[in-house]
């Protein structure tokens, strides 16, 4: 039997989260299928129909799927899952909000934010913020996985699956949206961003991260924060990186005035070089950056932002 | 109206834990242990409906060994009302809890359950929608805020862009974020006063749960330790490194 990818996107454009469970699902086995459900998702559809690997896309296009929620999430997949062994999503909000209702209809466990497939019954997923790996190996049966998609490498472009639409499922009338806010930025999203500067309760300040958004626009990164610089209030919550905000394993992470508490070093440690600037030189960030600056941030943020000028970065 | 609040006892958040070297799983033992700090919000949030007279009780349900009723008195002792400690020996995964938490929401009939959005050991991030399914009730995950309305609710969620509200029909399952709320510290009268609170023990097989794991852990390793590496003198030198020597800027 075949598996499903449930595709995440915002109506208009498919994140590379979707590609990278791709790789995932082939690795499980069986033809991959994507589940398109949005409204107005056309160009998302399209989108998915090109990535390599991928045999048949399936598009429910229906209000009820404009925002994904999660009790209209699960009756679709349900109505689909016959015809599957396995049905994986991003570990994304959305795929953490609808997938365990589905698990849970099946009366299967699910398998959260697997790093690796061992086989097709046999995944790692990390435990204990990271601090121990388990493999584990779900019973025979469907397998409901969520996959936390920095570690797996996005499937290449160049397929062109067949696309089908699929009727809507019956709406539960449980739920509704309401609204939402959004941070809005040029900048590259967290969780695909090649380069991350990220500030802590050490900026002290919303105002003072501003330095650091202007070396981001240089060097084409995302800013992120930590627990500590959400919770007071400097920025949105959705900069925060960690065990339980959100996962990153950029080219680079520059922390900045970021201690390196066990819970903010969850969300950044695979990331592939890690520089710090803490004015704290026993601080345990330093115990896992390649590159360490024992210095005041206020002095070397803005020293870096010239330099950097200097280099030729605009 | 009644609200159930799930709270678990797991490793306290500030301990490092230990891979054990037959890869069984993971060092407990002699580890201090708390109540999942998602918990200790949920517990809050539901405290607060009490006083603010929307609830009417607060049932605390912890489903674990007999060390659980710690964690039940610490609810207790927060302003819960009473507390079902559910007993059992082993690893208890994530849909055996929501089958228990369901069969005790059948009985009770809570008007909303609070759950943490994740428990800090085993990370799964399932338990409220899986008894949400379980229930066919709706859920509001990552709850930022809580607006009680008359058979429904507003849920503003903390999501990967930003912030979403969905309102939902009441009864339904609300799983908590960190910022919903600032738990507060029990007193000693209250730490007092709730060791006199009753405390009902069960066992799964009173719900008619078979709580055999299902998933098979195969073996839990360490993951590969990150080396420190050198300090750099001046912005000037880390730059220089970021882009000669690792070539990521
Ligand atoms: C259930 C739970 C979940 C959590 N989840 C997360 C999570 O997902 N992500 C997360 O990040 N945390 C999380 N935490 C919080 C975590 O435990 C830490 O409290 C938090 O990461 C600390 O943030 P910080 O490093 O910014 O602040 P601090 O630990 O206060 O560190 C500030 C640092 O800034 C340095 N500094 C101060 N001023 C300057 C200056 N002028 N120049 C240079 N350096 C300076 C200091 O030396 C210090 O090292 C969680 C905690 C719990 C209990
Ligand atoms: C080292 C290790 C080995 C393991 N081995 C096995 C194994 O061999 N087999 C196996 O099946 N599982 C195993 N597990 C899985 C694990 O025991 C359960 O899956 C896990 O405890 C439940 O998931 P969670 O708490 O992360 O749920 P989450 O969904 O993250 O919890 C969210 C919320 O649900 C509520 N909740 C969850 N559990 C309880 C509870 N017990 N009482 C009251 N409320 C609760 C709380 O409100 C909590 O905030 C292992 C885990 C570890 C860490």
């Amino acid at each position: 039997m075949a598996t499903l990818v449930i595709a995440e996107h915002d109506n208009k454009t498919l994140k590379d989260a979707t590609a990278k469970v791709v790789t995932a699902a082939g690795q499980v086995g069986g033809p991959v299928h994507i589940l398109v459900a949005g409204q107005g998702c056309d160009a998302v559809a399209q989108a998915a129909s090109k990535i390599a690997g991928v045999e048949k896309v399936l598009v429910a296009d229906d209000a009820l799927y404009a925002k994904m929620v999660a009790e209209t999430m699960e009756t679709l997949i349900l109505s689909l899952a016959d015809k599957y062994d396995a049905i994986l999503a991003p570990a994304t909000t959305n795929g953490k909000n609808y997938m365990p209702r589905v698990a849970a209809k099946l009366d299967v466990p699910q398998v959260s934010e697997i790093l690796s497939v061992v086989s097709s019954d046999t995944f790692v997923r990390p435990i204990y913020a990271g601090n121990a790996l388990a493999t584990v190996q779900a019973p025979a049966g469907k397998k409901v996985i969520t996959v936390r998609t920095t570690t797996f490498k996005p499937a290449g472009e160049g397929g062109s699956a067949a696309i089908e639409k699929v009727s809507a499922a019956a709406d539960p009338g449980l739920s509704k949206f309401v609204g939402e806010e959004l941070s809005k930025s040029e900048r590259p999203e967290l969780t695909s961003a090649k380069i991350i500067i990220s500030g802590g309760r050490g900026m002290q300040s919303g105002e003072n991260f501003h330095m650091l958004d202007a070396i981001a626009d240089k060097l084409h990164a995302a800013v992120g924060a930590s627990r500590a610089a959400v919770d007071a209030g400097f920025v949105p919550n959705d900069y925060q990186v960690g065990q339980t905000g959100k996962v990153v394993a950029p080219d680079l992470y520059i922390a900045v005035g970021i201690s390196g508490a066990i819970q903010h070093l969850a969300g950044m440690k695979d990331s592939k070089v890690i520089a710090a600037i803490n004015k704290d030189e026993e601080a345990p960030i330093f115990q896992v950056a390649d590159y360490g600056l024992v210095a005041d941030l206020f002095k070397a943020i803005p020293e870096m932002n010239e330099e950097l000028t200097k280099l030729g970065y605009k | 109206m009644k609200v159930l609040v799930p709270v678990k006892r797991v490793i306290d958040y500030n301990v490092k834990v230990r891979v054990k070297p037959d890869q069984t799983g993971v060092d407990l033992a002699n580890v201090k242990m708390s109540m999942n700090p998602f918990d200790e919000i949920s517990v809050e949030e539901a405290v607060r409906l009490k006083e603010k007279g929307k609830a009417t009780e607060v049932i605390a349900v912890s489903i674990g060994p007999q060390q659980a009723s710690e964690t039940l008195r610490t609810a207790l002792a927060m302003g819960a009302d009473r507390g079902i400690l559910v007993k059992t020996d082993g690893e208890v995964e994530p849909l055996a809890v929501a089958k228990i938490l369901k069969a005790i929401c059948d009985a009770e009939q809570p008007t909303l359950v609070i759950t943490g959005k994740q428990a800090i050991d085993d990370d799964s991030n399932q338990t409220g929608q899986m008894l949400a399914a379980l229930l066919g009730w709706p859920q509001g995950t990552f709850a930022h805020k809580l607006e009680l309305g008359d058979g429904s609710a507003q849920i503003e969620r903390e999501i990967d862009g930003g912030l979403q509200t969905v309102e939902v029909k009441l009864p339904a399952v609300m799983t908590v974020d960190l910022r919903l709320n600032e738990p507060r510290y029990a007193s000693l009268p209250n730490i007092m006063k709730a060791k006199k609170k009753p405390i009902d023990e069960k066992s799964p097989s009173d719900y008619g749960v078979d709580v055999t794991p299902r998933l098979k852990t195969l073996k839990v390793t360490e993951p590969e330790k990150r080396k420190a590496g050198v300090k750099v003198k001046t912005v000037a030198e880390l730059l220089d490194k970021l882009k000669n020597e690792a070539g990521v800027i």
